[in-house]
């Protein structure tokens, strides 16, 4: 189903759109990404290995990237349990709930970094109870993973309602006529029917979460080796007129970004293949 | 329709396949101890409910106590105060100079995005996935990175920059910079919703159309734009939503000149640092406000054209 | 299906035609902001509007530092008042606020800044080396190395010192968090580690082994790094973190002022570091703008008796106190100052040294192989 079955040129404008597309992605993300990668290309092989691979640095890659995916992950369970809820069950205000979901999104990355260290930091509302039994929410890891989950939460949710609203209740209806538990249900059926919707949200939040600065800077704490993310890192070099320097962490960041997206469209085109194409 | 109808069709008949060895239980009715119905396709009621409190608990920790947070901040020094945070001048530019970017933005980005789709959709051909990743890659590059390229573009020791300066012509540190900082990160919004909308509907309509006589362009418009139309507006409150909000690349390219190339959200960032926190809030709560009312808009629309189908429905008397 | 898709798709329709219009209307105006904007958003004498035989108004481009808001707020309006009234001409002097290594590095690029008034000299020479703009020794041309106003590093703490921090030496002990903000991406954090530098360079008789140890020890205590002097100020009296802050003094008295007293006090401690805010003319940008007279009126005129005033209300120390109300001099306590060429040699040298890559700053957090 992912892609028309018949001869494909019977539909015009091929030609049109993709010249197109080429054209404008050309001008307005390759071109200037482009001088980013060959900036960092006139520091030579060892000056760009030392610049982007250095302890402190890599230190950086790590906690971006795993931030990120735990971010991610919890917003691919909270973000399904959401996204069900808000489409299945009826609940007061789920209207507003709904509309709401956006928001992070609409924000200023600033505001919500403001916001959440308010919340979060130890003489705030949540942050208060949490320092009680001990846990520091801002200003530590666990701080970026609340920034990004709260980032990253409408790409999954966004994603999953319509995927949830098309399941077809006639298919759970059978099962459960065959005898299949509600569990074995949504194993079987529903999650199969969404996984391909997930994977996107996952990944949409994912990727959103690895290159995230505004929001983070105010809640990390911005310690060297420890909860120093790789977008700051960026900024330091700036900040030392070492443009080459911070282009080759921007090189990096981006090298990645590009794979692991590469990587979770193809595995989505696969799914969306497996699951749907075998009608 | 017709379309949707096989692919549920084509569901049922894996999910049949899938489940051989379930064992019969029970049937598509189960009476619980209440003596009430409840359909096989329902959970058990305290699934349910954990499930709704789990949500509920999970959106009150990220969600709401933060956005409860700015109101109350924003509110803190009373209405006066909140509504006043809009009326100063520099307010005002930054609120008209936010508005411009993104009527310039979304539009681009709009025709941007069904160009692509039709492409990526409606055709095959090698390094697909390839391109879809680069509509994608804006999305994860990070805001820092987003205003720095333009900066190595056009800044005055940049490659277009000094030859663009022999004429006078500034881009960043003035309001195109802005405008293209925007773009690129607004980039992948509208394609990214449309894309998977269209690959799953196919292109069964479009072929009926085309080999009933309809142009490409009557195709599109008849066929195509009407089914994608929900993913599309959605793409368009995303897209305008980020093109109001975005911080980081513009701030690296802004200049941060007063009344001149600040946006909402860099307004937001100087009052902040004026020690004037309500001020930054409520400019902050505006910019939500805005994101509600464009949704709220999308609910209405929606309302009003089931209502019309509903109507379209009932047979004429 | 057609009946509901017919209103929508029109409207649809109608909404794609307009925007289609749109586009094209606003590739239109984003062209001639292109080329518009050059003279309109940054400054620029614009001679084209001559308003009625007058001098035509002029437009002057300040690009600043972040603690500096306030004080241009208003010594701006002073100075057009006074170039009003002495040359009959308008002015309009637009603001630029930010980090002052962002900001020198705007400038670099591109922002073309009539006047520059930043936090250290270190990012004007960038502005002079890079941009060959002006000539490297900007700062004699100028009194008091082209600073009209000075300030220094304070201690910032919680009313009533429940620590008991009176001097650099109790920042270092066990317990106490220290906030300051990141000297590599900001002025302040970076002054505030030249002091702290200082101090123990003259407790320890020059010994740099024992200054490295202290200033080890010192960020040892630090919790949180802000990347900017105000981030720290809303960390340590918004959120409640740590027990001492390292601010400018002017931000110190700006944040009781701003944030209650009856929440944060000042200590000043036993010595600290001379901060030279430098000011300069960027010679290339205003020759480009027409505005190399006014823009040097608009420095010198700092150093005036109503720029000193100014200042001075803004909590920087007055390079001219004899000009200031002595009561407001009684805000600025008296210490021992040290400059940074007694103590680093020149800014170059700090940076090279201490905070390039790799260097003694670096080495504070580089992994430990014992």
């Amino acid at each position: 189903m992912a892609f028309p079955r018949t001869k494909n040129s019977v539909l015009p404008g091929f030609g049109l759109t993709m010249g197109y597309t080429v054209l404008y992605l050309s001008l307005i993300v390759l071109l200037p990404l482009g001088a980013l990668v060959i900036k960092s290309a006139t520091l030579g092989w060892a000056g760009f290995w030392a610049a982007a691979w250095n302890t402190r640095v890599v230190a950086s890659y790590k906690l971006t990237f795993g931030t990120s995916l735990i971010a991610a992950t919890i917003n691919a369970v909270f973000g399904l349990m959401v996204a069900w809820t808000l489409v299945r069950y009826t609940l007061p205000g789920k209207k507003f709930i709904d509309a709401l979901i956006d928001l992070p999104f609409a924000l200023p990355t600033a505001v919500s970094g403001i916001a959440l260290t308010a919340v979060y930091a130890k003489n705030g509302w949540i942050g208060q109870y949490l320092d009680a039994i001990g846990i520091k929410a801002a200003f530590s890891p666990l701080g970026i993973v609340i920034a990004l989950t709260f980032i990253g939460l409408p790409f999954v949710v966004r994603t999953l309602q319509p995927a949830i609203e098309e399941i077809d209740r006639e298919s759970e209806e059978a099962a459960a006529s065959l005898g299949a538990t509600r569990w074995q249900t949504f194993w079987r059926v529903i999650f199969p029917s969404v996984l391909p919707a997930l994977l996107t949200g996952f990944a949409l939040s994912f990727a959103r979460a690895l290159g995230e600065y505004g929001s983070v800077v105010f809640i990390s704490g911005n310690m060297p080796m420890k909860t120093e993310i790789a977008s700051l890192l960026i900024i330091t070099k700036l900040e030392q007129y070492d443009y080459a320097g911070a282009t080759a962490i921007a090189t990096m960041m981006l090298a990645a970004s590009f794979v692991i997206l590469f990587a979770i469209n193809a595995v989505q085109w696969w799914t969306a293949r497996k699951y749907r194409g075998v009608a | 329709m017709v379309d949707g109808t096989e692919v549920s069709g084509g569901r049922m008949s894996v999910t049949v396949q899938s489940l051989p060895g379930a064992i019969p239980k029970g049937s598509l009715v189960e009476t619980n101890l209440a003596g009430r119905l409840r359909l096989a396709t329902d959970e058990r009621s305290w699934v349910k409910a954990l499930l709704i409190t789990s949500t509920l608990v999970f959106l009150t920790l990220v969600l709401f106590v933060p956005l409860a947070a700015i109101f109350a901040e924003a509110l803190r020094k009373g209405v006066a105060v909140y509504f006043a945070s809009f009326t100063d001048a520099h307010a005002l530019s930054a609120i008209r100079l936010t508005l411009l970017v993104a009527i310039i933005c979304v539009p681009l980005n709009l025709v941007f995005g069904l160009a692509a789709s039709w492409a990526i959709a409606k055709f095959q051909f090698p390094g697909k996935s390839m391109l879809i990743t680069l509509i994608d890659l804006p999305f994860a590059v990070s805001p820092v990175i987003s205003g720095l390229i333009f900066v190595l573009l056009f800044g005055l020791r940049g490659w277009l920059g000094p030859w663009l300066d022999s004429y006078h012509i500034q881009i960043i540190f003035a309001v195109p910079g802005v405008i293209l900082a925007t773009l690129f990160v607004t980039f992948p919004f509208v394609a990214r919703e449309v894309i998977p909308l269209m690959q799953e509907q196919g292109s069964d309509e479009e072929l009926a159309a085309v080999s009933l006589g309809a142009s490409g362009w009557q195709t599109f418009w008849r066929v195509t734009l009407p089914n994608v139309k929900w993913a599309l507006l959605y793409g368009v409150i995303l897209c305008n939503a980020r093109a109001m909000g975005e911080f980081g690349a513009v701030n690296v390219v802004s200049g941060h000149v007063r009344g001149k190339t600040n946006t909402l959200p860099l307004h937001v960032e100087i009052l902040y640092n004026e020690y004037n926190f309500a001020a930054a809030f409520a400019v902050a709560s505006l910019l939500a406000l805005l994101a509600l009312i464009t949704l709220a808009l999308k609910s209405a629309v929606e309302w009003r054209v089931r209502r019309e189908f509903e109507q379209a429905l009932e047979p004429p008397t | 299906m057609n009946p509901m898709e017919k209103s929508l798709g029109s409207l649809l329709l109608l909404a794609f035609a307009a925007t289609m219009g749109c586009n094209a209307q606003s590739s239109v105006t984003s062209s001639s902001a292109s080329v518009g904007s050059s003279p309109a958003s940054v400054a620029k004498a614009s001679a084209s509007k001559p308003d009625g035989g007058a001098k035509p108004t002029v437009h002057l481009l300040n690009v600043s530092y972040d603690p500096t808001r306030e004080l241009y707020a208003e010594f701006n309006k002073e100075f057009a008042k006074h170039w009003q009234a002495n040359h009959g001409q308008e002015i309009v002097i637009d603001q630029s606020h930010g980090g002052s290594g962002a900001q020198a590095r705007s400038v670099i690029d591109g922002l073309k800044a009539d006047v520059v008034t930043l936090a250290i000299a270190y990012d004007i020479d960038q502005i002079a080396e890079l941009t060959k703009g002006m000539p490297t020794n900007w700062q004699e041309r100028l009194p008091n190395n082209s600073s009209p106003y000075r300030s220094t590093v304070v201690f910032l703490v919680r009313t009533g010192n429940p620590k008991g921090i009176k001097d650099w030496n109790d920042l270092v002990k066990p317990g106490i968090e220290v906030i300051t903000s990141n000297p590599k991406t900001s002025g302040a954090g970076r002054l505030a580690y030249m002091a702290g530098w200082g101090f123990a360079l003259q407790a320890n008789n020059n010994d740099e082994a024992k200054a490295k140890e202290y200033i080890s020890a010192l960020y040892k205590n630090v919790p949180v790094l802000d990347s900017g002097a105000r981030g720290s100020t809303t960390t340590f009296v918004q959120r409640g973190i740590g027990d001492v802050l390292l601010a400018w003094e002017n931000e110190a008295l700006l944040a009781i002022k701003e944030l209650g007293k009856e929440k944060v006090e000042m200590v000043v401690p036993s010595m600290s570091i001379l901060a030279e805010p430098p000011v300069a003319v960027v010679d290339k940008y205003a020759e480009a703008n027409g505005t190399t007279e006014v823009a040097k009126a608009y420095v010198e005129y700092l150093y005036t008796p109503a720029g000193q005033k100014i200042a001075a209300k803004h909590y920087y120390r007055p390079t001219k106190p004899e000009d200031v109300d002595p009561a407001v001099l009684k805000q600025f306590p008296e210490l021992k100052l040290f400059t940074v060429k007694d103590v680093f040699s020149s800014w170059k040298d700090a940076n090279d040294k201490h905070f390039k890559e790799g260097g003694v700053f670096d080495s504070i957090y580089a992994p430990q192989p014992k």
